[in-house]
């Protein structure tokens, strides 16, 4: 069983820059069409500062710190029994191409289901700008089957 | 005025089959380098039949849905559980409905429900999404 004394453990915060070419590649890789998510004259021309990253890029912004899911070494977790349960983003502002993000997460909560069978791990994470802007706020359960 | 009442449907969005460069991709774009998507021995060794495909990949798709109907400024949030896994060559597609007009901060948002279907009619996402309008 997962102990559960993790439950409030913060992992170490990082930055990292959000680059335009990555966004590019975000959008190819999910077929995304339209201008604004690749061509900064076409993401201004409908408002935005200049391309922004898609609303579930902040997802990817989470992979970009020091060790890929940190959760799995902090819980001894085996990534081929992980699943992925659910996932909420909830929109303050906007990430930008050029911005640099902070994120910072944690883990909220941690139970079983079905006798221990499966394990959830509920984590929480804010991501804020170089301008010290809380633009987003996630939150997702990992599901672990023992 | 907004055009946007409870009923109204979200133009629907369908994808290609799913392939293995779809999700070789979407790993290096997503930074999502966990191998059950791109590895077919590690696939294996867990257990599955085949590589799958990354659930956050499926939820993108849910992204376009809502952000080609409305301005991605107008998202406040949107939220899925991940009901049944994506494999090989499966036909998703997205759908939603506008199911409850609500007054947040000063804001009237369309709460939608929306999900992901496989052809079989299967959800793989259910989710939810608020849209200002």
């Amino acid at each position: 069983m997962l102990n559960k004394e993790n439950i409030g453990h913060q992992f170490p915060s990082f930055s990292t820059d959000i680059e335009k070419g990555r966004l590019r590649f975000f959008a190819k890789a999910i077929g995304e069409k339209n201008p604004i998510y690749t061509d900064e004259s076409a993401a201004q021309a409908a408002g935005y500062r200049t391309i922004p990253a898609p609303p579930t890029f902040m997802f990817s912004v989470d992979l970009e710190g020091p060790e890929l899911l940190p959760v799995l070494t902090l819980l001894d977790l085996d990534i081929g029994r992980v699943l992925h349960g659910s996932q909420e983003f909830e929109y303050l502002g906007q990430i930008y191409a050029g911005d640099r993000i902070t994120q910072q997460s944690k883990i909220v909560d941690i139970f079983d289901k079905k006798g221990g069978a499966l394990e959830f791990v509920v984590q929480q994470s804010t991501y804020t700008n170089q301008n010290d802007e809380l633009v987003g706020k996630a939150q997702q359960t990992l599901v672990y089957r023992n | 005025m907004s055009d946007i009442t409870v009923g109204a449907q979200i133009p629907a969005l369908e994808l290609p089959p799913i392939n293995r460069a779809t999700l070789a991709l979407y790993a290096g774009a997503s930074g999502d380098h966990n191998p059950a998507h791109i590895d077919i021995d590690f696939a294996k060794q867990a257990g599955m039949p085949d590589v799958f495909a990354q659930g956050m990949l499926s939820m993108a798709y849910l992204g376009r849905m809502l952000t080609n109907w409305q301005p991605q400024a107008k998202l406040r949030k949107f939220s899925n559980r991940f009901a049944a896994i994506t494999h090989l060559q499966d036909v998703i597609t997205c759908t939603g409905k506008v199911v409850e007009l609500v007054e947040q901060n000063g804001e009237t948002l369309a709460r939608c429900e929306i999900q992901a279907l496989k052809a079989t009619g299967e959800q793989t996402l259910v989710g939810e999404a608020l849209v200002a309008i």
